[in-house]
């Protein structure tokens, strides 16, 4: 009889959705973006990005044989992690530092806070801010073209307007469709958005984190920055904004699950990306930006509980 | 004598200030980039602790209860200073290394805490090695550490370089590095050493109930033998019961069939 009648407590929703199906949904929305960074910088990043997803994955099965625990191998989730981190990666990374990079996300920011769903902050960008602490020379030399230089976003940090000081073209037209100097996976926005506009159709992720991300971060860049569309549009395009908005920054363990505190969440966001990028040191600050975020995400989601249906006026259970 | 050794063996291995502990963090996780400046921050805090907790000792009697404290940042300061002027004199290198935790040992947790839980209540040869043993096992843990990172960080041992310049990982010398190492080195000697949920099945054969969150450390060594007699009294009270019991069914058994045997007269 208690075969028969399964009990469980509500929200009683049917769905077909699983962990399986969604880390494939955002592996598929990733497509263009990676095909492009592969045709975009050759085979160097293909190799780096075939490495990242193998180490990434051969990690994850190698742990949990050793610690005995379920696999969860398959449900994608470590591919993914090494594909946003070959994404973060420029094409010219040595690839060993990438597998240390990798086994670093899996082991130390997943594996080791208890695995998919326990994790602390999103492992990729664990990594990658991992890589940018010990090899910042080799994570921050870009080529494009055989032509090594700076990033259309280091030179707007750096007043440069010299074009053949940098890597590939700076014209907004070229940042946009991504033939420029970056990382594998950000430089073109164009293909991102494509991937973003699918995430969006299949209700993998909602519009919140991302669109007030962006809309804060540019509020800030006009008001702090330069009074200026041709800068504000460069700001946007440049550097990997649009893949941390609409792909990390939407890491459903790592961002909250109330509304509100998804509200709160991108608006921190996209103030401290505006801080990195305008008063800090470097050209670059989504990565910083969203695994400080991914820490108070438990303080945000404590402060934005919703009240219960039936509960609205009531102060204090009184 | 005895008192002696147990104190050493307390303080590098059963009470590790470091790994057990977790008493003097800023020191442990500041100075500790490279082997030469662990051991060095480790020697000069065995240094102070010893001539500490032997003045502290000493003066027991005399420091009136209720300013017990400002009388042992007296005394601790006076050593720092000292330790600090020869320091300067005799080693100039490790003063610079080591910069402003030289005179920040006056607040260690390491060297107040044993002031207050030892050498305040014990006499001077026991309170010497207590802060022998707490010392060596403070200077133990940051040389630990130190090596790790330094391998891990900068290729090399005590300076010596061996690993060439491209697969320096910079991040083990950084702070978040040291974070990491020490975690890496207390999870391993917790594995080794302690009884707890992490080498031990079950959670009933551990003192403090297996509740990792809350643990406070040494607590599991301190009641284990306890625990373990209360286990053997409910291990005998168990074959106890048993025995009784099957003597009750025998007994049950023995009625039946005499019943029995009753019934088919």
């Amino acid at each position: 009889m208690s075969n028969l009648l399964n009990l469980s407590s509500s929200p009683h929703v049917r769905d077909k959705s699983s962990t399986k199906s969604i880390m494939w949904d955002v592996f598929l929305a990733l497509m263009p973006a990676t095909i492009f960074g592969a045709w975009n910088f050759g085979l160097k990043a293909v190799i780096l990005i075939v490495a990242c997803i193998a180490t990434c994955v051969l990690t994850e099965y190698i742990w949990q044989k050793a610690m005995k625990l379920p696999l969860t191998v398959s449900d994608g989730s470590a591919a993914l992690t090494g594909l946003l981190l070959a994404l973060n990666l420029s094409a010219t990374f040595p690839v060993w530092m990438a597998i240390v990079g990798s086994v670093f996300a899996i082991i130390i920011v997943k594996q080791l806070f208890g695995g998919l769903g326990q994790n602390f902050m999103n492992p990729a960008l664990g990594a990658r801010c991992f890589l940018m602490v010990s090899f910042a020379g080799q994570m921050t030399s870009f080529t494009y073209d055989g032509v090594t230089g700076a990033t259309p976003l280091a030179q707007i940090k750096n007043g440069v307007t010299d074009p053949s000081l940098c890597a590939g073209k700076s014209d907004l037209l070229d940042m946009f469709l991504g033939t420029i100097g970056g990382t594998i996976g950000e430089t073109s926005t164009i293909a991102l958005l494509i991937g973003a506009a699918y995430l969006l159709a299949r209700k993998v992720i909602t519009w919140r984190i991302p669109v007030i991300y962006i809309a804060t971060f540019a509020i800030f860049a006009l008001i702090f920055g330069e009074q200026d569309v041709m800068y504000l549009a460069k700001e946007l395009c440049g550097g990997g904004l649009v893949l941390g908005a609409f792909f990390m920054a939407t890491d459903y363990v790592t961002s909250p699950i109330t509304p509100k505190g998804q509200i709160v969440f991108a608006v921190l966001l996209g103030v401290l990306t505006g801080i990195f990028r305008i008063f800090g040191a470097s050209a670059e600050g989504v990565s910083y930006a969203i695994i400080i975020s991914n820490l108070l995400v438990p303080l945000i989601e404590n402060v934005t509980i919703p009240t219960p249906f039936g509960k609205e006026g009531i102060k204090d259970g009184k | 004598m005895n008192t002696c050794m147990e104190r050493l063996k307390n303080g590098i291995i059963t009470e590790n200030p470091t790994f057990v502990m977790m008493l003097g963090m800023c020191p442990t996780l500041a100075v500790t980039s490279s082997a030469i400046n662990g051991l060095g921050m480790g020697l000069t805090t065995t240094a102070v602790l010893v001539l500490s907790n032997l003045f502290i000792s000493l003066l027991r009697n005399v420091i009136p209860d209720k300013v017990r404290i400002p009388g042992f940042i007296v005394v601790v300061a006076s050593f720092v200073t000292m330790i600090q002027l020869l320091l300067k004199a005799y080693i100039p290198f490790l003063d610079q290394a080591l910069g402003v935790y030289i005179p920040l040992i006056v607040v260690n947790c390491i060297i107040l805490g044993r002031a207050e839980a030892y050498a305040s209540k014990n006499g001077p040869v026991a309170s010497i090695f207590d802060g022998i043993g707490m010392g060596l096992g403070f200077t133990f843990g940051l040389t630990c550490i130190g090596i790790c990172r330094e391998i891990l960080g900068a290729g090399a041992i005590f300076g010596k370089t061996f690993i060439p310049d491209d697969f320096h990982i910079t991040f083990f010398v950084l702070a978040p590095g040291a974070f990491l190492v020490l975690a890496f080195l207390t999870a391993l000697q917790n594995k080794l050493k302690m009884p707890s949920a992490t080498n031990v099945e079950g959670d009933d054969s551990l003192s403090c109930g297996g509740n990792c969150a809350g643990c406070t450390g040494c607590g599991a060594v301190a009641n284990k033998g306890i625990i373990e007699a209360e286990r053997a009294a409910a291990k005998a009270a168990a074959a106890q019961a048993a025995k009784e019991k099957a003597a009750a069914a025998k007994a049950a058994k023995e009625a039946a069939a005499k019943a029995s045997a009753d019934k088919s007269e």
